[in-house]
Formats: structure tokens, sequence, C-alpha cells
């Protein structure tokens, strides 16, 4: 890539550590609603990680009610993201958790990494 | 004042806006450029600036070219562009960056000569829908289908649309807001894209229609 366009590209989030699929994380989002700005949290297990500078994300699935999965993809680089909070890694042996789609309850525990 | 530039395009990108939001940017390294002439009514008939970009080797240009640059004791440059403005508020032999001439927030037109597609179909180039791809068809699917009436006119109209010869062709982007400016890289950021390939040349100049 041209130096000049890593030149534009946002200043990494020092509150996001390096995620690896299978964490379970807590992800902090800034939202504004009218003039007031709160923090949203939005908990689950990452699912993958996805290129790099500007263009990098994650992808975080969580069960909710009724056993409805709701997945969510946020830009690593965004301001709005606030800070990301890593519960716990699992042991895992991809790259994408595809497989955690098809899964609900027991099935669709990880092993934790110690 | 004027208000063009000439630039290398460097590829697209995406940035947070102040919003957070992810935006599609085209990244042009927009000059420096210097002054070469000033055309005014008086000597030339009408009223321009002629702006020179992209230092190379003295051998690479005419003799022409590098004793009109010599003149005023220019650098051999690889492109010289007009810019038509009518209060150039420049001289001959100034040199002309990003920030003197745009600002955050304000539109322009971008100008570059797009990517060549060789011989392309109408599929292509002028999307048409092509054949039906079953109910017996074999070999119709990106064909033109038919392209005239019967006896009456008996010809093809002049300028019908068909396949030919596509891209490589000057082509200007209206009405792009410039969203990034970077004065110590000479570096020019528009929403949306920009016509031509990477490392081409593209002239960049206030919007027309605002």
């Amino acid at each position: 890539m041209s130096d000049l366009l890593k030149a534009v590209e946002a200043p990494a989030n020092p509150n996001i550590p390096e995620l690896t699929p299978g964490d379970a994380v807590s992800v902090h989002v800034k939202i504004k609603e009218g003039t007031r700005e709160r923090i949203q949290e939005f908990k689950g297990t990452v699912l993958f990680v996805r290129g790099s500078g500007n263009d990098a994300s994650f992808t975080v699935r969580r069960l909710a009610s009724n056993g409805i999965g709701v997945e969510r993809t946020f830009l690593t680089r965004s301001p709005r993201v606030d800070k990301v909070v890593v519960e716990r890694h699992s042991v895992v042996r991809r790259a994408r958790l595809f497989f955690l789609r098809d899964r609900t309850g027991k099935s669709a525990r990880l092993k934790q990494k110690f | 004042m004027l208000k063009g530039l000439i630039g290398k395009k460097i590829g697209m990108t995406q940035i947070f806006d102040e919003n957070g939001v992810a935006v599609p940017v085209t990244l042009i390294e927009a000059g420096p450029c210097y002054v070469t002439q000033v055309r005014t009514v008086e000597s030339e008939g009408y009223s321009a600036v002629q702006l020179g970009f992209d230092e190379i080797k003295p051998k690479r240009i005419t003799s022409g070219e590098l004793g009109h640059l010599r003149k005023n004791n220019l650098p051999p440059l690889r492109f010289l562009r007009e810019f038509r403005t009518s209060n150039p508020e420049v001289a001959t032999g100034d040199k002309v960056t990003v920030g003197q001439v745009f600002a955050n927030g304000i539109r322009v037109d971008v100008t570059g000569i797009s990517k060549g597609k060789g011989f392309a179909g109408g599929v292509k180039r002028y999307h048409f829908h092509g054949g039906p791809k079953t109910h017996g068809q074999s070999d119709r699917e990106r064909g033109p289908g038919s392209r005239s009436s019967t006896t009456t006119p008996g010809r093809v109209f002049k300028g019908s649309r068909g396949p030919g010869h596509m891209g490589d062709d000057r082509v200007t982007s209206q009405n792009l807001k410039v969203v990034l400016i970077d004065a110590d890289r000479n570096l020019l950021g528009v929403l949306g894209a920009v016509p031509g390939p990477k490392g081409g040349l593209v002239l960049v100049n206030e919007a027309r229609k605002q």
C-alpha cells in the first residue's frame, strides 16, 4: 500500500486490545441521542476479525431474547467504538467461527484458553 | 483567484468523518504546481493560468518546453495544463499548493482519463440486457439483439449504440466534496470515485454547477 494512503489512517484506539476469534468481549459503543452522548455495551463472542488500517473490522455474535442470534460488525478504527474489554479467550481451531451460527445452548460453548 | 490544480490519483480508501461515519475517499496528490505562464486578454485574447506539475529530468522533455520553463527559472516539468480564470492573482514563477487553492467542504470537479476497456460489447458498454438464458436459446446471452427496423428505414441510424471501443476517454466527475486536505503531504481527499487508474493525471477544478 502506498505511504500516502497510510498517512490518512485514523490512529489505532489504545483501548482496543488485539482480538482473536472466540474471545468473549464487551464492546462499548458511543451512541448519540439528540445532543446527549451515552455508551452502550454489546457483549458476545468474536466470530472473526478482518482487514487492516481503516478497513479493519470485527464481528461479534450474541444471543438475544428467545434465542435469536444478533451479529454486529464494528470498524476497529471507528471513533464510535469507545473501548473493548476481553473477558476470556477460547480454544478455537479456525479463523472464522461460522459453525457457532448453527449451534445454541451447550453445543455453542467454547473451551477457555489459559 | 486561481481555483484549479494538477494532481496524481493515489487511490481510494475510507476515512471517518466528524460524526464517526466511514466515508469513501479518493486521495489525490495535488501539486505543488508552478505557474509557468499567465495568459491575458491583451496578449492572448483570453485570461488563463498555465500550471506545471511533476518535476522530471531535463532530458525527458523537448527543448522547446525546456526553454519555455528556463525563461522563468522553473525546473523541468512533465505536465503543462491551462486553467481558465478571469482574475488569476498569481504571477509567473509562483508555486501553488493545495492549501492555497482548496479548503475543506468546498465542491470540486475532477477530470481524468478513464481506464481503457478495449473493444467492449453492448452489455458492458451501454448496459444492454442481452438475450434470454433459457427457452431454447443457446448462444445469445450477451448479444446486442436487433439494431434497427425493416425496409423503412432500411439502414442503421448514425450514432446508434452498439459494441465498440470503451474507456480511455476524458471524463469529469462533478461536484465532489473535499473532505481532506494535508498541506504537508500535498494531499487532497474527495468524496467518491475519480476517473482513471492509480497514478493517472487528474485536473482538479472548482465545481461549475454548485
